[in-house]
């Protein structure tokens, strides 16, 4: 594969930094801000594409604002600018009345924990954090109390929304497998918010889901970043195409003999020859002759993005030779990984480290069986002292799933070695940061969206309960669980 | 052997309410327990590494059988517990003194359910099929074992699963450092290998012809089954002893006759309400005794658990669902049962939870009702109830076995670990040791069998 084949781009500056910088620069960088991306290098170039019920357009690119996804009334356009402006959903009044959350002790994220804390909510964003001596409630807002607040939690990596609660075929909708590449397949287009599973979880804490296609294929579509609130995925997405999900190792090889690929040598080459495909499309779509430009291919256009580095290559893989096979890959297109999964990634942390590469952790109670025999509940722990990025995720679970919280998943890797703060961290601004939305979520500071977590005790304790829930300003659960 | 029972055993069938012994922990109680020690002889122990007595002092002890002691004193001697009490209490001469101080100590866990040792599934040919022993397939190396040592689990009924409505017999295994099977089994007092009879209802056993294809035909099924073994035991009693009238041996037929005769505890997977109506209908017309398992609408149903003196041990899982049955799981199901009266234990159905985190699973029971002191007893002695060993384990007592496990703190937290698990009074696990930590917490070579063939990885040295 030759380098100059691929189109240098803005992104592919960004990618360039991902590449060089250490993890901290990274963070900040590991997703282009809009700006960049409007300007990014993508087949049709910039599209414009209107809002489901809504005349507005909406960005369809990596990073679309969720204040661009509000619906409302088609016949007051200026007073959807308004409210676009607020960044206000125009939901239930009632629901997205002012709030006011007071905590004996309020871990922001962004700084020491505020004992006796207060965050304000007005509309969808925070208003004010701070001590309640520095920080009063004005009339007119409802207040939560509870012993301890949190941002609310993210899961980095999941199949909530496409994998439904009953794990039934009707509900489950995270891998196709009538082919082994298949990046087209997009989450928005199967995503529930209506699944229970989505109002458990949410009932839990968690308020940002990067979710989708699951691991089981070798390419097996994309994944999506979306809130667990409202149902409706048009107003709950931060991003409609967040990364493509592959899989290399054992979890890529396929289970019929006649369906390539049936080892895993095979999945690398059959990937490798895919963006060799891609280089060459993305060469023939950029002819201005009409004869020699090449027409649209779905399936090449996502690739050409992981090409370009403007959309992440997930890459679910578990043992050591596979994530040295993902590396590999990684190293000759140029690609920008997200890893995933990396039960084995203690036996070459010094190899992860130097692509940094960011990691989504497997759960840390997750199944340890074949591929994944050799996990551990310290990969987190190890993956921390080692100074890497990463999140922890709820990952998915085939059979008899219960790798489905991802506060849990945090809670074993903070009795296994990671601090409370360390594994907080992991499923609030950490993951925010490797997920490139931390602008928006991962904690609690004034001007981000009003995602709140409460907990009756020590969130990590199992006889702990979550308390309460707000998501983009909305209390959306109070019962407590 | 013909395993059928004699005339004078039979009488009628064991009546339906007939249940499940719960130990009173009175003085005549203790002096049972004293008799139970002379039994001693049963037990495939290693006593040789216990000749002095063994003492922990300074410890948080829960007993199980009573209230907390904080500091207190426990001692253990050739395999035995000989003193549980509180601070000051004497330890015997010559024995070896070792002040825990801030730790937790108490009883073993019984898991109740687990499928640990690399055992099948089951048999798919047949639906029915009581003459399986799951003691013809474990594997007493694999790495599940260990792990469930890792998790404190000290003994743990293995069986098939339930893709069978009757697939086969249990094993109740105190999990040792063996060699072989026999080294783990439990020996009953009249010499059988301690043991229940796993039973399924519900979807699982639902397939294509010779299984099932709807409830009722499941049902039918089984209640075919414990009437031939009716007829079965009757031609055996009315032989009187004479050969040429015993029926011909029938495998099958003999382990539901001890099924019926209440020897063999029925180990009973069911999830939704009607399923479980189900059992206990059949258990009222057999008489058999059984355990629900998983009993994932339990809390629906709990007052007619409780009228029909069942004991449950449940599962507890992140989420409801997972399966179509399991959609009303809910973490307030032994708070609810518990409430009802009904006996309640935990299990970890490993490999569906993991068994390093056993304790887990009492801990949400709590977290959504149930009592501290109820989900600590469905940890140990609820458990050995379900497995007729509460005479042996489950609590801290004198006279019962030395099986039982230390922590770094409340049982109930997250952030506890299992320092050491003790089995008759051998440490079978200790957190402090770097390979007994590999099982504890995984990580490279956590996946191996225990005693690989190739001893020695890496040290090619080792392998000329």
């Amino acid at each position: 594969m030759k380098n100059h084949l691929i189109r240098r781009t803005v992104s592919t500056g960004a990618r360039n930094l991902f590449r060089r910088d250490g993890p901290t620069a990274l963070a900040a960088r590991v997703f282009p801000h809009v700006a960049q991306l409007k300007s990014m290098s993508r087949d049709g170039g910039q599209r414009e594409e209107h809002c489901a019920g809504t005349r507005i357009p909406c960005l369809t690119g990596f990073f679309t604002p969720l204040r661009k996804k509000f619906r409302a009334p088609a016949v007051l356009p200026s007073l959807q600018l308004f409210f676009a402006v607020l960044g206000f959903f125009p939901m239930s009044a009632q629901l997205m009345a002012q709030v006011a959350i007071q905590g004996e002790m309020v871990y922001t994220m962004a700084g020491e924990p505020i004992r006796d804390g207060v965050v304000l909510i007005k509309g969808a964003k925070i208003e004010a954090v701070g001590p309640s001596a520095t920080t009063k409630i004005p009339d007119g807002y409802r207040v939560l109390k509870a012993k301890i607040v949190t941002p609310g939690l993210i899961d980095a990596h999941t199949v909530v929304g496409l994998s439904g609660l009953l794990n039934q075929t009707q509900d489950q909708e995270q891998l196709e497998k009538s082919a082994a590449i298949q990046p087209e397949l997009r989450a928005i287009d199967s995503y529930n918010g209506r699944d229970p599973l989505v109002d458990w979880v949410r009932g839990l804490g968690v308020t940002t889901l990067h979710t989708g296609h699951a691991p089981g294929a070798l390419v097996s579509g994309q994944t999506m970043i979306v809130k667990t609130y409202p149902p409706n995925v048009e107003q709950a997405v931060i991003r409609p195409e967040a990364m493509v999900a592959a899989t290399l190792g054992p979890g890529a090889v396929s289970d019929k003999k006649d369906k390539p690929p049936g080892t895993s040598s095979k999945a690398v080459a059959m990937l490798r020859v895919e963006l060799i495909k891609t280089s060459e499309y993305v060469q023939k779509r950029s002819k201005t002759d009409p004869e020699k430009k090449a027409s649209r291919d779905l399936r090449l256009e996502v690739l050409a993005r992981v090409l370009d580095g403007s959309q992440p290559l997930l890459v679910t893989v578990h043992r050591h030779q596979d994530i040295l096979a993902a590396l590999r890959l990684a190293a000759e297109f140029k690609l920008r990984l997200v890893l995933d999964g990396v039960s084995d990634a203690p036996l070459v942390l010094d190899e992860i480290k130097k692509s940094v590469f960011p990691v989504i952790i497997h759960p840390t109670m997750f199944r340890a069986s074949q591929e994944t025999e050799n996990l551990s509940f310290e990969t987190a722990a190890k993956l921390k002292k080692a100074g890497l990025l990463f999140a922890l995720q709820s990952g998915f679970e085939s059979y008899v799933p219960k790798t489905r919280v991802v506060l849990f998943e945090a809670a074993g890797a903070a009795a296994n070695g990671l601090s409370f703060n360390e594994a907080l961290a992991s499923i609030t601004i950490d993951a925010a940061k490797l997920l490139g939305i931390s602008e928006r979520v991962g904690s609690l500071e004034a001007g981000k969206d009003g995602d709140v977590a409460l907990y009756d005790g020590e969130p990590f304790e199992y006889t702990t309960h979550c308390v309460g829930v707000v998501v983009s300003g909305v209390v959306t659960d109070t019962q407590p669980r | 052997m013909r395993a059928v029972t004699s005339e004078n055993q039979r009488a009628d069938f064991p009546p339906a309410t007939r249940g499940f012994d719960e130990p009173s922990f009175t003085a005549e109680h203790k002096s049972v327990l004293l008799a139970v020690i002379l039994f001693a002889g049963f037990f495939p122990i290693d006593l040789r590494a216990q000749e002095q007595p063994l003492a922990f002092t300074g410890v948080q002890i829960i007993p199980i059988s009573g209230d907390p002691i904080d500091q207190g004193v426990f001692v253990v001697h050739r395999g035995k517990i000989i003193t549980v009490g509180p601070r000051g209490t004497a330890t015997p001469a010559g024995a070896t003194v070792r002040d825990v101080s801030g730790k937790v100590l108490m009883p073993g866990l019984v898991d109740t359910h687990s499928h640990i040792g690399g055992i099948s599934g089951g048999d798919p040919s047949s639906p029915i099929q009581p003459e399986l022993r799951v003691l013809d397939s474990i594997d007493v190396r694999d790495a599940s074992i260990q792990k469930a040592q890792a998790g404190g689990i000290t003994t743990a009924n293995i069986m098939h699963g339930s893709g069978l409505l009757m697939s086969g017999q249990t094993l109740y295994l105190k999990l040792r450092d063996g060699n072989v099977i026999e080294d783990l089994i439990i020996t009953n007092k009249d010499g059988r290998i301690a043991g229940g009879m796993k039973m399924a209802n519900g979807t699982n056993p639902r397939r294509d012809p010779p299984f099932p294809g709807t409830r009722a035909k499941s049902a039918a099924l089984v209640r075919e089954k414990f009437v031939a073994a009716q007829e079965y035991h009757d031609k055996a009693a009315r032989a009187n002893g004479d050969p040429e009238k015993l029926p011909a041996r029938d495998l099958g037929l003999e382990a539901v006759v001890e099924v019926l005769d209440g020897k063999r505890v029925v180990q009973h997977h069911t999830h939704r309400h009607d399923d479980i109506l189900t059992v206990l209908r059949l258990q009222k017309e057999f008489g058999f005794r059984v355990v629900l398992h998983h009993v994932s609408e339990g809390w629906k149903v709990a007052d007619e658990i409780a009228a029909a003196k069942v004991p449950c041990s449940i599962i507890v899982l992140d989420s409801p669902g997972g399966k179509l049955e399991a959609r009303d799981v809910d973490w307030k199901t032994g708070a609810v049962l518990e409430k009802a009266g009904v006996l309640v234990g935990f299990h970890t159905d490993d490999s569906v939870t993991d068994s390093r985190l056993f304790l887990r699973s009492a801990a949400f029971a709590v977290r959504a009702g149930m009592t501290r002191a109820g989900a600590l007893k469905g940890l140990t002695l609820a458990g050995a109830i379900m497995l007729d060993l509460q005479d042996r384990i489950g609590s801290l007592e004198p006279g019962k076995d030395a099986d039982f496990i230390l922590l770094s703190g409340d049982p109930l937290s997250v952030y506890s670990h299992v320092l050491e698990t003790w089995i008759d009074g051998k440490k079978v696990f200790d957190r402090s040791d770097e390979k007994d930590r590999l099982w504890a917490t995984g990580g490279h070579g956590a996946g191996n069998p225990r005693q690989t063939p190739l001893c020695c990885f890496g040290t090619w040295e080792d392998m000329r």
